[in-house]
């Protein structure tokens, strides 16, 4: 499973151009909104942790659809599956290793991207910290689709719909988070709801990718 | 020598509502090999894939040799196989185009569990001709050099069956004659060998042809 981590960090770093793809979006939809929008600071203020937000997901599904195409193309996937690790754990040795490399820069760029919406620290913090509970969220949601897609002629869009319905509550609860720290309400329930879906999917998720996976190879 | 066997019971392979055969039963014991003739299209590649448990047959069964050493009293076991007791090649070769062939042994190994070092990676890469391409990225290697590092991916695994599709092609002459040595010496130290093959591989020894076509197929 360590093996699989590596392995794929690894193909990661000599294929930069793939991953630093989704972070650039990321980058560039959260500067390219106060362009448009104007700079009104109050407007900023307030549509902020939202844009962040709808950039971070948008970011994570561009990057999820090379997750399991190319061990599908070149027949990694079929030795993953006849391996002596169990399925379920190689799938979650890949998404850590793909939430590592395309979801937690979004976490780290985060901060400084809610300066240009004028938002203040403790409201930064919030929102970083939404994303880091949030991100690995989108992954392991964002990777059922990708598995139950592979091999699917235009699969990207198909993998959209499917993924949309179920990252809206991470996307509520994730901005809703930010929005009532901001209002000084306290994000205690927003965060605990946040983080219990993150366990959910986390148990749940490397099972329902490797029996999808098992189907894609049939 | 464990003396496990292969059994494929009465096996029927069906894609997009055509069966491409049925009634396929053959046992592969160990220190054997067996080769799948047949045309194109005609359901080897299918086959192999049933044996390996990767796709499931229309009908029948396969019994593997089991993995676990405890339960020695059955020695084969109706169980998913994995790699200990299996090892895959198919048309895909599941090589790493951006990972030197060096590389690409070593990871593998690492996710199917096996300590490798570069050292013996180097080592089963020169076995097969292929010292000079061990640090060179898979994705620069002409076909044949691919078809040679999964070839060396072999002498690395414990796998007692080897299942292969096509493992001669795009070898040139030299490259074919330490394939079928490799081959060779897999089967006389009492491994298995199932393979399809276009090729007259020539293995001495026990083994035995399986013609897969219509006329058979359907017998």
């Amino acid at each position: 499973m360590l093996g699989l981590l590596r392995r794929d960090l690894r193909l990661a770093l000599r294929r930069k151009a793939e991953w630093m793809g989704a972070v650039f979006f990321f980058v560039l939809v959260a500067a390219l909104f106060p362009l448009a929008i104007g700079p009104e600071p109050a407007t900023l203020r307030l549509i902020g942790p939202g844009v962040l937000w709808v950039a971070a997901l948008l970011a994570s599904m561009l990057s999820l659809g090379r997750l399991f195409d190319a061990d599908h193309q070149d027949g990694s996937l079929e030795q993953l599956a006849l391996s002596v690790a169990p399925l379920p754990w190689l799938v979650s040795a890949k998404l850590l290793a793909h939430w590592l490399i395309s979801g937690l820069p979004l976490v780290l760029l985060s901060p400084l991207l809610g300066l240009q919406f004028g938002l203040g620290s403790e409201a930064l913090g919030m929102l970083a910290l939404t994303l880091l509970i949030g991100t690995p969220v989108l992954s392991l949601l964002g990777a059922i689709g990708a598995a139950l897609t592979l091999g699917v002629r235009g699969g990207g869009v198909l993998q959209s719909l499917l993924l949309l319905p179920l990252y809206v509550p991470v996307l509520v609860f994730g901005t809703g988070a930010v929005d009532a720290q901001m209002r000084g309400l306290g994000a205690e329930a927003h965060v605990s709801i946040l983080l219990a879906l993150l366990l959910a999917s986390a148990a749940l998720s490397p099972w329902a990718c490797a029996a999808a996976l098992r189907l894609a190879l049939e | 020598m464990a003396s496990w066997v292969l059994t494929a019971m009465d096996l029927a392979c069906q894609k997009a509502q055509r069966t491409l055969f049925e009634g396929v039963s053959f046992s592969v014991p160990a220190g054997s090999w067996l080769h799948i003739e047949g045309g194109n299209g005609c359901g080897k590649t299918s086959l192999l894939r049933i044996l390996c448990g990767l796709s499931p047959a229309a009908r029948g069964q396969v019994l593997w040799p089991s993995s676990s050493p405890s339960s020695s009293s059955s020695q084969t076991s109706l169980s998913r196989p994995d790699r200990s007791v299996l090892h895959y090649i198919g048309h895909a070769l599941g090589l790493k185009p951006d990972l030197t062939a060096c590389e690409n042994l070593c990871a593998d190994a690492q996710v199917s569990g096996l300590a490798l070092g570069r050292e013996q990676a180097v080592q089963a890469l020169a076995a097969q001709g292929l010292q000079s391409r061990a640090h060179l990225p898979v994705r620069v290697l002409s076909q044949g050099q691919r078809q040679g590092v999964a070839l060396a991916r072999l002498r690395t695994s414990p796998a007692r069956l080897w299942v292969l599709d096509e493992p001669l092609v795009g070898l040139d002459t030299q490259a074919t004659a330490t394939a079928r040595a490799l081959l060779q010496s897999h089967v006389d130290a009492g491994g298995a060998v199932v393979m399809t093959s276009h090729h007259d591989v020539g293995l001495q020894g026990p083994g035995a042809r399986l013609h897969l076509g219509r006329e058979v197929g359907r017998a």
